[in-house]
């Protein structure tokens, strides 16, 4: 593997050229679902952030031992573990975060971005390699979060972190909290990276 | 193209089926489950009685503003907390078993003060887990509070601002109450969101049903 990626590559590639929502299209049901509130997002990109990072460090650390045909339920169950360690913490020292997210948090384990980054990255790199990519892609991820949940909860609600910031005369557009919500942002934004994209490359061309 | 090769017979020595067996095939899964395993089941142990506390603490923080009303309920100092008892109380309802989890507020000198009831019922979206606080003798009703729900965000979950809870504070228990679009008059009928009716009558109609259940078994 010569022209494998770097860690440092791996951690940048994975923050905006390879953005798992912009970009990969992954992990989009958390995305969508809790993007109302940037409390609740940030703190599903932290839950989702350690899973990750953990799954991805186990991963690669047992990566000789794997078998081609038992790999995903390995992948599945390292998930699953971490998944539900976030879950009773979140329970435990953020019990009121933890009842809006729901289920949500123990849905992390189906999150496909990390299924993908076990296959793609920790199963075939060494410790460094996944870590750093784990850390890339969380952050890549936490953008995303933010980015659609600043949009939908200032125009749905007026607020940020719970905190006014338009003024009071602005008719909050409660659609914006509502599940078509997600899907008028999440498409927009994705348009307007794809847009922004195309133009830079284009001009590289030129 | 290599040449077909003709089948070799097999071999059915013992390593071989060894190998082949599908638990030494998952030699790894297994061990890797049992590990995780413990250490989630050492995980509950640790943060299980935390997260159990937090739930009924969430419930007995409420109890004594449901009772006195939140701004007299925050002028309490310590040796004027009030004791609250849980209890659960049972009732035979259409051959069903009913359970309610009832608290009993009493003042330090012994002087009862209230009961907050916790109640659940079907909302628009899903259920709606209540607790409101009646005076000591049940006649009028002195809190109310929405534990739990998952109406509608901007419409349904209103139910949750305190503007609207207020509407039910000093509303006589003997009528039930009743919601109403054309603004309250009467007085049993409380104001219903607009644009989440059915949110509106649901928490109505758990009180109702609740305040009925409950009044024969804590009235003794």
């Amino acid at each position: 593997m010569a022209d494998a990626p770097t860690p440092y590559e791996r951690f940048i590639q994975g923050i905006l050229p390879e953005n798992p929502v912009y970009r990969q299209l992954l992990g989009l049901c958390p995305t969508l679902a809790v993007t109302n509130g940037l409390n609740a997002a940030m703190t599903m990109a932290g839950a989702t952030a350690f899973v990750l990072f953990c799954a991805n460090i186990i991963t690669s650390l047992i990566r000789d031992l794997l078998k081609p045909h038992l790999r995903i339920v390995i992948f599945t169950l390292t998930i699953a573990t971490f998944v539900t360690i976030a879950d009773r913490f979140l329970a435990a020292y953020m019990y009121q975060m933890s009842k809006t997210l729901g289920p949500y948090i123990p849905l992390i384990i189906v999150n496909c971005l990390i299924i993908c980054r076990c296959e793609v990255c920790a199963s075939k790199q060494s410790v460094v390699h996944a870590g750093m990519d784990a850390i890339g892609q969380s952050i890549g991820f936490a953008l995303a979060l933010a980015s659609i949940a600043a949009v939908r909860e200032i125009l749905g609600t007026g607020m940020l972190f719970g905190m006014r910031v338009l003024p009071e005369i602005w008719p909050d557009w409660v659609v914006m909290v509502l599940p078509p919500g997600a899907f008028l942002t999440l498409g927009l934004l994705l348009g307007a990276v794809n847009w922004y994209g195309c133009k830079n490359k284009n001009n590289n061309e030129l | 193209m290599k040449p077909i090769e003709p089948m070799e017979p097999m071999k059915s020595s013992t390593l071989e089926r060894i190998r082949n067996n599908y638990v030494v095939q998952a030699w790894l899964v297994l061990i890797l489950a049992i590990c995780f395993g413990g250490s989630l089941a050492g995980m509950q142990l640790a943060l299980g009685p935390l997260i159990e506390a937090n739930k009924i603490n969430e419930t007995l923080k409420k109890v004594p503003e449901m009772v006195l009303g939140a701004k007299k309920a925050e002028k309490l100092t310590k040796d004027q907390q009030l004791i609250i008892e849980p209890q659960t109380v049972e009732i035979e309802k259409n051959n069903r078993k009913v359970f309610y989890s009832v608290f009993k507020a009493k003042h330090p000198n012994g002087d009862p003060a209230g009961w907050v009831a916790k109640a659940v019922g079907q909302g628009y979206a899903d259920k709606i887990e209540i607790l409101f606080g009646m005076d000591n003798k049940l006649k009028k009703i002195t809190g109310l509070f929405v534990l739990d729900q998952k109406e509608t965000p901007g419409l349904g979950n209103k139910i949750m601002e305190e503007g609207w809870r207020q509407q039910f504070v000093k509303k006589k228990t003997a009528t039930p109450l009743k919601v109403t679009k054309e603004g309250a008059k009467a007085a049993h009928e409380i104001d219903s969101i607009t644009g989440a009716t059915i949110s509106s009558r649901a928490v109505c109609s758990i009180i109702n049903t609740t305040i009925k259940d409950l009044r024969a078994p804590l009235s003794k």
